[in-house]
């Protein structure tokens, strides 16, 4: 695999399954002990949450080309099993905390398109009223608190939240994405140690990319085995194959589950690859083309839909239901942003403070 | 303890403040108390000495040395609708914390399309005075009130110390507090507040007809004696405690300007760029043409803070500076 190349120590991220467990503080099963019976429909659910998710991300790209959307935009094209996968482990009462890599994260966790769209319009309907843009997507109502662009930014307000639910007795768990680049961060380091000290009941959910922008994972990490350091903090800590959306699930119901049973943090090492660049901004000339092309053949999309067929699943037709329904769903997001309406400047600083007579001084 | 009572009572800055956190943790169960050696030690200028053994390890929270991670803990648990207080030792400490008070706690609000308030206070030991040199003592709240969204108190009596808390809790948004370090064994008199006290008002510490002395924290009392020495000399001051440096007061400083028509500013920051230019540029654009000379600044010599006591003393604004600069002003 090409991905050597990035990788000195971690192993091959394509072996079989979900991959095995790297470094746990206690003895637990292997992710591939199924948490719940793979079933059609639950098959076809994670399928149409993957396919909204690219779906969306491919008309994003239209429309920054067209210029309608502006800012920074981070693909999550390729990485979609993660957020479909650890989601499926979350309830509405659960919290998740993002990073600026985001748009799956929301879509998977309910946001609707609409409102997703209309916040990369930067229109007074986006979830968070045109002044977040695509790294920057909030939604309150369904605890997802962003969102943030600032990388690791968003781990110690993740240990807060659970914090929170810790010291109120709330049977919550509060789910923080962040990428490998976040590794390198004081920020991951202090938060894994504070979270473990504190029995947190929080879940750290580690897209490990194989890169930081444009950084290899081996050119700034000195140890790449990210999980085996994270079990240090004396969390359990394991990698999965992020590729593979019903390991992705598996691994995250167990997680969750222990999290849930009082055991404190868990981390989860998710491999994974994006196809596209680190941005719209970026002109990708630090990775082979023969890497990407190797990691496509792994899509998690196409994963999922060969291992439908293999069980004789109907995925044609199933697909054919899902993408015209994921289509008009795009297609009147589209609409909606073009025609909503923009914050009044008038509005400016509203929101600085929550005293608008403040907000001025 | 008798500071929370209905009589005049004789205490220290530290225990006002001590009064003020044991009344907060008390009133709201959603009040909790994190931050470095906040717990078992009392804290490291001894403000919660005490509070551990009344309210437990919970609400009276020890953390690791992680300042961004304990700050960025004290905005997701204001988040999840709890009121922390989140203690940081030194002003330079809280520079490990910026990302989280800056990217997050300030910033939140207006990101999420004001989705999600953070109703959090910080407080820090800020200032120069006990030689501990240049990594514990500046004086950097001027750069905190350059930023939008947050609120900025700088409790300079007994008073505040006791009463501001209260006020910062309640606010929907987070408050920063800067206790200046040679405030803590300040002793006075108390005495229960006899109108609301809000955060949005400066203070008039003395009145004056001649010059306005507008300061704010631990130059408070060096400014009130320099006042001293004025009146002695038939030179009537007025001394402005501003109290809260973000948002700032602009009403009190122009009505101020108004009555005396020369100013001198006095900040602890460095000059450069400080809070003191700030209040200078406001009252060049509002009270131009009330000004009957140019308004004088007396800030932080320019270097990092020295150890030895003589030059720290040279760096800091002193009595006899202020005295000078008021001069330059009437004369």
């Amino acid at each position: 695999m090409s991905v050597a190349r990035s990788s000195r120590t971690r192993k091959d991220p394509a072996r079989p399954k979900s991959g095995k467990k790297t470094a746990t503080s206690k003895p637990s099963a292997s992710t591939e002990s199924p948490a719940r019976q793979p079933s059609t429909g639950h098959r076809t659910d994670l399928l149409e949450a993957m396919l909204r998710i690219r779906r969306f991300e491919e008309r994003c790209v239209e429309l920054y080309s067209a210029t309608k959307i502006r800012g920074f935009v981070h693909l999550y094209i390729g990485e979609e099993a993660v957020a479909v996968g650890i989601n499926e482990a979350l309830t509405p009462e659960d919290a998740v905390v993002s990073t600026y890599r985001e748009h799956g994260h929301a879509l998977a966790r309910g946001i609707p398109a609409e409102s997703v769209m209309a916040e990369m319009y930067g229109k007074a309907t986006g979830c968070s009223g045109g002044h977040g843009g695509s790294m920057h997507l909030f939604d309150a109502s369904r605890r997802f608190y962003g969102g943030s662009a600032i990388v690791a930014g968003g781990l110690p307000l993740a240990a807060g939240l659970a914090l929170a639910d810790r010291m109120r007795a709330q049977p919550r768990v509060t789910c923080c994405f962040f990428g490998d680049g976040a590794f390198a961060e004081g920020e991951f380091h202090e938060t894994a140690n504070l979270a473990a000290l504190w029995g947190l009941p929080l879940l750290l959910v580690c897209e490990n990319n194989l890169y930081a922008m444009g950084t290899a994972l081996a050119r700034e990490h000195a140890q790449t085995d990210l999980a085996m350091r994270a079990a240090s903090y004396g969390m359990p800590a394991w990698a999965v194959d992020g590729m593979d959306v019903e390991a992705v699930e598996q691994a995250a119901r167990r997680a969750v589950e222990g999290i849930r049973a009082g055991t404190g943090p868990h981390f989860l090492e998710l491999r994974t690859y994006r196809f596209r660049a680190h941005s719209m901004y970026d002109p990708d000339r630090y990775r082979d083309k023969a890497e990407i092309e190797q990691w496509k053949v792994r899509d998690p999309i196409n994963r999922l839909t060969d291992r439908m067929r293999e069980n004789g699943e109907p995925v044609e037709k199933e697909l054919a239901r899902i993408e015209q329904r994921i289509t008009d769903e795009i297609d009147h997001a589209v609409a909606a942003a073009e025609q909503a309406p923009e914050e009044p400047v008038e509005n400016l600083l509203r929101h600085v403070t929550s005293s608008p007579a403040e907000a001025v001084s | 303890m008798g500071a929370s009572g209905t009589e005049v009572s004789k205490t220290t800055y530290r225990e006002a403040m001590r009064e003020a956190l044991r009344e907060a943790l008390r009133s709201d169960d959603r009040v909790f108390l994190m931050g470095e050696d906040v717990g078992r030690y009392g804290g490291c200028f001894g403000v919660s000495l005490g509070l551990l053994e009344e309210f437990g390890p919970e609400r009276v929270r020890d953390t690791p040395l992680s300042e961004s991670a304990f700050v960025g803990a004290g905005i997701g648990a204001a988040l999840a609708g709890m009121r922390p207080v989140v203690e940081i030792m030194t002003v330079n400490f809280s520079l490990l914390a910026l990302d989280q008070i800056l990217n997050n706690a300030a910033t939140l609000l207006h990101m999420s399309g004001g989705q999600l308030p953070v109703p959090l206070v910080i407080r820090m030991t800020t200032g120069a005075g006990r030689q501990l040199a240049a990594q514990h003592s500046h004086s950097l709240e001027g750069w905190y009130a350059h930023i939008p969204g947050i609120r900025v108190l700088a409790p300079a009596t007994i008073e505040d110390a006791r009463h501001m808390l209260a006020p910062a809790l309640a606010d929907p948004d987070p408050v920063l507090i800067f206790e200046h370090g040679s405030l803590y064994n300040a002793s006075g008199e108390l005495a229960p507040p006899t109108a609301p006290v809000d955060l949005d008002h400066a203070a008039i510490r003395r009145p004056g007809t001649d010059i306005s002395l507008i300061t704010y924290g631990g130059s408070l009392t060096k400014t009130l004696a320099a006042a001293d020495e004025l009146a002695a000399e038939d030179i009537s001051a007025e001394v402005i405690d501003l109290r809260t440096l973000r948002p700032l007061d602009d009403a009190a400083i122009t009505a101020s300007v108004a009555r005396t028509h020369r100013v001198v500013i006095i900040d602890e920051g460095w000059r450069t760029g400080s809070l003191a230019a700030e209040v200078s540029a406001r009252i060049a654009e509002g009270s131009f043409y009330e000004l009957d000379a140019p308004v004088e600044r007396v800030c932080s010599a320019e270097v990092p803070m020295p150890y030895a006591r003589r030059l720290e003393e040279a760096a800091l604004p002193q009595t006899a500076d202020i005295v000078a600069a008021a001069h330059r002003a009437v004369d």
